[in-house]
């Protein structure tokens, strides 16, 4: 316990050779085009100007609700989108604007998950073929090798490796996603990026998952990025988390800091609304956010919370507050503490 | 407080080439009025046909129910015909779904589909039924009702079509309404919207409430008393405070146990090993047999019963014989 | 949606300048020379030589092709080489008996294949769902002239019930039935393959309606079987008929090339036909251009009853 506890510490200093990946300022516009000539006529801001650093070893957890920009921020980073602007900075070099061949050798060391085990298994194919592609893609290992290591690798995630000749159809949500994770761990990878990895999964085999993720992380020396809209299982994985709202990162802070004085009133607001854990619990005072999400296409001006935010100044509707340090290691965007 | 629905040994099975798929197989529960009732299950469990089963509306081909009594309000639902049953649906009993997104006719216009209850049912006219629709849209939330009126379900947000679906169901003012995972597809924020929503207009309507749900914490906010079911049967029935004090089932402990909670913190998440089993290969003894740590040989042989452990509490297990577990 | 409307009518440009030129060299390396020519089986070589320089058969395929495109944007098809009648006249002519044989067989159509698509949807595996699917394949691959030549056999050789062909009795006056009488076995046939097509479509739309939530929710409502299915299923399962249905404009041209000699009638399609043997070559671009038109407005409208239909579209 003391340990985590010293662990956080450590990452509020500006030491920074521990960090494994940084990003710095990222941006994902989409364009929306329209008229006679499809012109681009405005955009839809993703992600906007989001910074953030995950640490060796550690778990980062990004909440927020749909329409935030953290799958797009995932996504952004192993560049299945290009980034409009910004930094990705892995193990201190830039990789936001390498082209697809001086990308190849980082591809192997960002690996993602996705949510949905059901549709990203190509379902002609056996597991065993599908584990061993990234070996082939790398022309890594022979055949022999590469057949243990898929064994290998089965019996990590939990499962009989005998079940390497069966078709994705053949197993279950939570064993699909043991082989979705077994596969993003082929290459041996540093970074993996779980985006929803168990919101499709029941309670009863999310919990087995999760602690899966728990094992290969210490038995791998893993670090993760987990994206995710369940306040409870962020707060289970992460170490330290970020909260987006349209686009932009409000606050970041060591988990138990987060979840215990929440000091953005988004994040405030969103943990007042996890519904309780036992019925005789008393909630403080719920505070139910009115309206919903405002499109990305057009976001409120100044800071993009106060149209809904309770403590809304008129300041907050100019200026958009800065990301910063409030106390050590918990960084907070919101004009109230100015 | 009397009964409004009672569920008699409810089976609903799926005939498939040459297998039969006991779904829902033995299923009994009450709901009283003006009480919330939870049913809880994961995947599987049979608790979405369990309600499809309730409305008549069990996918067809395939789908039948096969044995029990559905009793409500004085009548068998079972044995009433088609026609009878369709002054029921929509009228005295109301449902919302999960996907709110899916949930409306895309074609049709909020005012028509909110409308189109009220003449069928109540035979206002167009103009009483759309000054009703209003009222109602005001009553779930919308400041504006007027203008919603005449809008396309996909100008809303998830949160408002499912207020919509809700104002929906309620416009007959229904004795019960089935509620099959309402916040499910919706944001955390939205969710607290809508559960809040629920909770006036239980008191508002004074309608009973059947909550379908995979999702402990809405169950923790709404319901009164709760059905937890596995595999296409009830296992443990409770009334809400002790199923979350001292769950007696062990599937529902290894539930309540696997859910990460924002207000503790443990090492290690502890979870039910191994999968639900599909309809084509259930165990012979009890159905949690194969995941249960506390199983015996008597549970791999034979099927245990839904028994009354204390008052108002039931289990299906053989711990609760053996003295043990409780 | 007028921005739109525009933009695809500008988009139109190109892709039919691209047909014509395509159209044009096919035509143009086909073997075979303007029957006009020869005519005449006397007719001296300089004669004919002189035919060719009056229209313009000897200059270059460009020059030929630009010398016709300079007509056109001037509003003159030219002349038919046989006939010798402006190609506008001629295709004025037809235009009418070919607009009211795809009308006709449109209607018999949709009439037919619409409600068989919807009770072969909701009885899914039903008798009469393999009935109808079994009767549509056959449709489907019944040749149109074949089945031409059949239906004129039975019903007109052998049962004389209705006349071999043309639009109507020679040298009579209008007269309603007289001329349904002429119509309905070429319209029949016209929209036999349409039907199948139309009837495979229109079951499987509604099968996928039929599954979604929002069935399920107007089931929940206490409506009627009836009212699901016509009031909430079908409006929604018309949507990607209405696409097809876009783009079956034109292959009414190519049906009606068959079925119009068939039946003798006096057509578009007939005349396609005739000018194709005869390489009249103003004929043959003229009524190939305005399949391509067709083609294109087609689909346009298609996409413009879409969005009517589907208040989700927008452009």
């Amino acid at each position: 316990m003391t340990e985590t506890l010293k662990q956080e510490k450590n990452s509020i200093t500006q030491d920074k050779s521990d960090v494994l990946l940084e990003v710095e300022g990222l941006k994902k516009y989409f364009p929306v085009k329209a008229g006679l000539l499809q012109k681009t006529v405005g955009h839809i801001k993703a992600v906007d100007d989001v910074s953030f650093a995950i640490k060796k070893g550690e778990t980062f957890g990004l909440v927020g609700e749909s329409g935030c920009g953290k799958s797009t921020t995932g996504r952004t980073l192993i560049r299945l989108y290009e980034p409009t602007d910004g930094k990705i900075l892995f193990e201190g070099k830039d990789i936001s604007g390498l082209n697809e061949k001086q990308l190849k050798p980082y591809r192997k060391d960002i690996q993602m998950v996705f949510q949905d085990p059901y549709s990203s298994l190509n379902p002609r194919k056996t597991v065993g073929t599908i584990l061993e592609e990234p070996f082939r893609v790398h022309k890594l290992y022979s055949k022999a090798e590469r057949k243990e290591r898929v064994e290998h690798l089965l019996e990590k995630v939990g499962l009989n490796p005998d079940l390497r000749n069966r078709y994705p159809h053949e197993f279950s949500g939570g064993q699909r996603q043991r082989i979705g994770i077994a596969r993003a761990l082929t290459l041996n990878p540093k970074l993996i990026i779980g985006d929803e990895p168990v919101s499709a999964l029941d309670v009863s085999i999310q919990s087995q998952v999760l602690n899966i993720m728990d094992d290969l992380q210490k038995d791998f020396g893993l670090t993760y990025l987990f994206i995710a809209h369940d306040l409870g299982v962020v707060k289970h994985i992460s170490d330290r988390i970020g909260v987006m709202y349209l686009g932009r990162m409000m606050e970041v802070a060591p988990k138990r800091e987060l979840y215990s004085n929440p000091l953005h009133p988004y994040t405030q607001a969103l943990l007042s609304a996890v519904p309780k854990s036992h019925p005789s619990e008393v909630k403080k005072e719920r505070i139910i956010l009115k309206g919903d999400v405002p499109s990305p296409s057009n976001p409120p001006t100044g800071c993009v919370f106060h149209t809904r935010c309770p403590k809304a100044m008129d300041h907050c509707k100019v200026e958009v507050p800065k990301l910063q340090e409030l106390e050590p290691g918990h960084f907070v965007a919101c004009h109230l503490y100015n | 407080m009397s009964t409004l629905l009672e569920v008699k040994n409810l089976k609903t099975h799926f005939f498939a080439k040459d297998k039969v798929l006991p779904v829902v197989d033995g299923v009994d529960f009450k709901v009283n009025k003006g009480e919330t009732l939870a049913i809880v299950g994961e995947s599987g469990s049979g608790k979405s046909i369990t309600s499809l089963s309730i409305m008549g509306l069990v996918p067809k081909p395939g789908g039948k129910i096969v044995d029990g009594e559905i009793n409500f309000d004085g009548k068998d639902l079972v044995q009433l015909s088609e026609n009878q049953m369709y002054k029921v649906r929509g009228n005295e009993i109301a449902m919302i779904f999960q996907e709110p997104m899916s949930s409306l006719n895309p074609v049709l216009t909020i005012g028509e589909q909110i409308t189109e209850v009220l003449i069928y049912h109540k035979k206002l006219s167009y103009k009483e039924a759309r000054q009703k629709a209003i009222e109602l849209l005001k009553i779930v939330g919308f400041a504006r009702a007027e203008g919603i009126l005449d809008d396309y379900p996909h100008r809303l947000s998830g949160g408002m079509r499912q207020r919509v679906m809700i104002a929906m169901a309620m416009s007959c003012d229904p004795k019960l309404l089935i509620a099959d995972e309402p916040t499910t597809a919706l944001d955390v924020t939205v969710q607290a919207q809508i559960l809040e929503l629920m909770k006036d207009l239980s008191k508002k309507f004074d309608s009973s409430i059947i909550l379908i749900t995979h999702d402990l914490g809405v169950v923790a906010e709404l319901a009164d008393r709760v059905i937890v079911m596995y595999t296409g049967q009830v296992v443990e029935e409770s009334p809400i405070v002790s199923l979350f004090d001292e769950p007696l089932h062990p599937y529902t402990q290894g539930l309540l146990n696997s859910i990460p909670k924002i207000d503790e913190e443990v090492e290690r998440l502890s979870s039910i090993g191994g999968n639900v089993p599909t309809p084509d290969s259930f165990p012979k003894g009890c159905r949690f047999s194969t995941r249960c740590p506390h199983v015996m040989q008597k549970c791999i042989d034979e099927q245990p019963e839904l028994k009354e452990i204390k008052p108002g509490r039931k289990s299906r297990c053989f711990l609760h014989e053996e003295g043990v577990g409780s | 949606m007028t921005t739109y409307i525009i933009r695809r009518l500008i988009m139109m440009i190109p892709i039919l300048i691209g047909i014509s030129i395509l159209s044009f060299a096919i035509m143009y390396a086909a073997p075979g020379k303007p029957t006009v020519l020869n005519l005449d089986p006397d007719i001296s070589v300089e004669d004919r030589e002189r035919q060719m320089e009056r229209l313009g058969l000897n200059d270059p395929a460009h020059i030929q092709y630009l010398r016709w495109m300079g007509n056109v944007l001037q509003g003159d098809l030219g002349n038919s080489f046989t006939r010798k009648q402006p190609v506008t006249q001629l295709i004025m002519d037809r235009l009418p008996n070919t607009i009211i044989l795809m009308v006709v067989s449109t209607f018999l159509a949709v009439i037919i294949a619409i409600p068989f698509g919807v009770l072969s949807a909701t009885r899914q595996y039903s008798k009469l769902d393999y009935g109808v699917t079994f009767t549509s394949f056959i449709g489907l691959a019944t040749p149109n002239f074949w089945l031409g030549l059949m239906l004129i056999m039975v019903f007109s050789v052998q049962l004389g019930w209705t006349p071999v062909g043309g639009v109507s009795t020679l040298g009579s006056e209008f007269n309603l039935l007289d001329r349904i009488h002429h119509i309905i076995l070429p319209a029949f046939v016209l929209a036999t393959a349409d039907m199948a097509g139309l009837t495979r479509y229109t079951r499987s739309s509604m099968l996928e309606v039929i599954n979604q939530d929002y069935i399920r929710t107007a089931r929940a409502k206490g409506f009627r079987e009836r009212t699901v299915v016509y009031k909430h299923g079908l409006r929604n399962g018309l949507i990607p008929i209405i696409t097809i249905f876009g783009l079956m404009l034109p292959t009414f041209i190519g049906g009606s090339v068959v079925v119009e000699t068939l039946f003798s009638w006096p057509g578009i399609g007939k005349l396609f036909i005739d000018a194709t043997f005869e390489r009249d070559y103003p004929v043959i671009m003229a009524i190939t251009m305005f399949a391509a038109v067709l083609t294109v407005i087609g689909n346009l409208i298609a996409d413009i009853l879409y969005a009517i239909m589907d208040p989700r579209i927008e452009y």
